[in-house]
């Protein structure tokens, strides 16, 4: 017996399915396929040539200041580990919650999603980020005021230029009421904004909002990582104060798995394409760049910020924290067991990509009344605010090895790469060489 | 300038910047005064996230989002404007003299928008429950993924009038180039001519509701359904 390399179990069942149903497969998540990341780049701590700090005493810094371009009023976080935006609708108002006390207690922000505000968020988050996306569902001035920055979503790395998603079954009456939508509709967001097209409008559009705002407000755009280079440039030209990138394992609560495996480049060669177009526009340190898409450990971040980042921001490690993919729930400190209800939807713990569902059976991504409360507020709030120290811990220990006093002079010169791909897209040299693949720079 | 007029003239630098601080800032001013707004000259974001019944006057032609995200305020534009006039808007009044360019009222949650001329593409489009009056035509893909509100053109509208219609109503008089995606025409009700005919007494349009037709959603593309031949 032998199976097909073209043909192998995996494609057959893709095949048998769009017969089966005559529609193409959404999931939530972001893409599972391998790719170049992080982990293909190692960091070169501090010996004879380079001078460590002691790890355990020696200050190294982590203030992250996002917005210092126009706005009167940057945002100044203690750390430079974000919380991405994940919509009120594809988590629960519970996660929202959670994920505002979290951001709070490090120091950190956390943004809305494709859904509005909801008072619970803002309540809890020091910092909040209000995006503004081409659906403008529950967008408002009053929130835009009440907000600490503003996102423009042009894209996710998810699904560059593509709509957001949210199946009916998780368009509950408050959802449908934030959104102004019917109940249990299966809804498209729009890909485009709605009154404006490209970059010389997005400069009115952003002008428009900062005089909503009276100046005061950072505004980030957020791209989907495809032509970077090109993007951030277009993005800096329109006024933007901080660009965010978001690479193609960035996650989604629901889209088509065509997109998510096969739309966007990779985080890491997106980062180093932002990074030089800043460089190239002379705005690296004027504008700020938070890279985000597959972002899980401090060590990612450290090779984020090494590779030209300010920020980085996550979303599916947060929601892992949280419980996501986990075999129980917590009730009352007790361990439920919930893999019978993953097998019911035809995963198991550890491969769950069904948020497009809204039954799931932790209680992350849902608007299920009983599954909701599957996640309590105070321990979400535990769990993300230890991922996000641990986090922060791994990135100040890497950067002090490293010889740094601020986690924000970590450089391209601290990084190699494992792979001649990976040296390629990151630009930093492949491992025991001096080659980086594509620049002229092979000594003689 | 009497205490009861306000008038800012955006021909100096840093008039537009004064004209929006001041109406931000003066919000609880008792009574409020009339504002006129001089030598506009299609400045952008002109009387943008004003929150107070305000009557402002816009002595010309405006740019970009002008009334953009308007809360309360009642803005006149005497002359034309240009893409986006009060986007987002929550609630008042804008009234567009002249002529519309593309995505006039896109994404309004309330108030009334009328355009005494015609309005360009997208007109309407994501609108989510405010009411829309054009006295003349429409381009096309006006109310586009319209969620709620009412869009009424007493001209001629574009192709895919109304594609992706949620519960979004559009009323209108002259003929239709093509309707989009989900959208069909439905017989009025005596609630529809009603509402219209207030509507148009609002706007200051003589026509009789009895000439317009209605186009709502079929409501088929609320649901994934591959047997039904959508274009997902």
């Amino acid at each position: 017996m032998e199976e097909s390399a073209s043909f192998d179990g995996h494609t057959i069942d893709y095949i048998q399915r769009a017969s089966a149903t005559g529609l193409y497969e959404i999931r939530g998540m972001g893409a599972k396929r391998a790719l170049p990341h992080f982990d293909d780049l190692l960091l070169l701590g501090a010996s004879l040539s380079r001078y460590p700090l002691e790890g355990y005493r020696e200050k190294c810094a982590t203030r992250t200041v996002l917005g210092s371009r126009y706005a009167s009023k940057p945002l100044e976080l203690d750390i430079p580990i974000t919380i991405a935006g994940m919509s009120f609708g594809a988590l629960s108002a519970n996660v929202k919650e959670s994920l505002g006390r979290a951001a709070s207690a490090v120091g950190t922000s956390t943004t809305t999603g494709d859904g509005g505000m909801t008072d619970e968020e803002r309540r809890s988050s020091k910092h909040l980020v209000y995006q503004c996306l081409p659906s403008r569902y529950g967008f408002n001035p009053d929130d835009l005021r009440r907000a600490d920055a503003i996102e423009v979503v042009i894209g996710q790395g998810a699904k560059p230029g593509g709509g957001g998603m949210l199946l009916g079954q998780k368009v509950n009456p408050r959802v449908a009421k934030m959104r102004t939508l019917p109940e249990g509709v299966d809804q498209r967001s729009a890909s485009r904004h709605p009154d404006w097209t490209g970059p010389d409008d997005l400069a009115i559009k952003i002008r428009e909002l900062r005089e909503i705002t009276d100046w005061q407000k950072p505004i980030y755009v957020k791209v989907g990582a495809t032509r970077v280079f090109h993007d951030v440039k277009l993005a800096v030209h329109s006024g933007a104060d901080v660009v965010v990138v978001d690479g193609m394992q960035g996650g989604t609560a629901a889209t088509q798995l065509a997109f998510i495996e096969h739309v966007g480049i990779p985080t890491l060669a997106a980062v180093r394409q932002a990074a030089d177009a800043l460089e190239d526009l002379n705005m690296t340190g004027v504008v700020q760049l938070i890279v985000s898409g597959g972002i899980r450990s401090g060590a990612d971040a450290a090779k984020a910020l090494a590779l030209g980042a300010d920020a980085v921001s996550i979303g599916q490690g947060i929601l892992v924290s949280l419980g996501c993919n986990s075999s129980s729930y917590m009730h009352r400190g007790q361990h439920i067991d919930v893999t019978a209800e993953y097998a019911a939807l035809g995963t198991r713990p550890g491969m769950c990509h069904h948020c497009h569902t809204g039954r799931c059976p932790v209680g992350v991504t849902t608007q299920d009344a009983i599954l909701e409360q599957r996640l309590e507020v105070e321990t979400g709030a535990h769990r993300v605010r230890n991922y996000l120290k641990t986090l922060t811990m791994e990135l100040t220990m890497l950067a002090r090895a490293c010889g740094k006093q601020d986690v924000h002079h970590l450089e391209r010169e601290d990084l190699v790469a494992l792979t001649v791909e990976s040296a390629a897209m990151a630009g930093v040299p492949l491992a025991g060489t001096h080659w980086i693949p594509g620049r002229d720079n092979q000594p003689a | 300038m009497s205490t009861l007029q306000m008038d800012f003239d955006l021909g100096p630098e840093g008039g537009l910047r004064a004209l929006n601080s001041w109406l931000h800032g003066n919000t609880s001013l008792a009574p409020l005064p009339k504002v006129r707004v001089l030598n506009p000259d299609g400045a952008h974001a002109i009387a943008c996230g004003a929150d107070a019944p305000f009557e402002i006057d816009v002595m010309g032609h405006a740019g970009y989002y002008v009334a953009g995200m308007n809360k309360h305020a009642k803005v006149t534009v005497h002359g034309n404007a240009s893409t986006g006039a009060a986007e987002n808007m929550m609630s008042g009044e804008v009234r567009i003299k002249g002529f519309a360019s593309t995505s006039a009222g896109a994404s309004a949650h309330g108030g009334c928008l009328i355009v005494e001329g015609d309005a360009s593409l997208r007109c309407g489009i994501s609108l989510k429950g405010g009411d829309i009056v054009v006295g003349g035509n429409v381009g096309s893909f006006s109310a586009f993924m319209a969620q709620a509100g009412r869009l009424v053109i007493c001209g001629d509208a574009g192709e895919a009038l109304g594609d992706s219609l949620y519960e979004a109503v559009i009323y209108v008089r002259g003929k239709v180039a093509s309707l989009g995606a989900d959208a069909r025409f439905e017989d009025m009700t005596p609630a529809d001519l009603a509402g219209l005919q207030a509507l148009l007494t609002l706007a200051g349009f003589p026509h009789d509701p009895a000439e317009f037709r209605k186009v709502a959603s079929a409501r088929s593309l609320y649901h994934w359904n591959a047997d039904a031949n959508q274009e997902y």
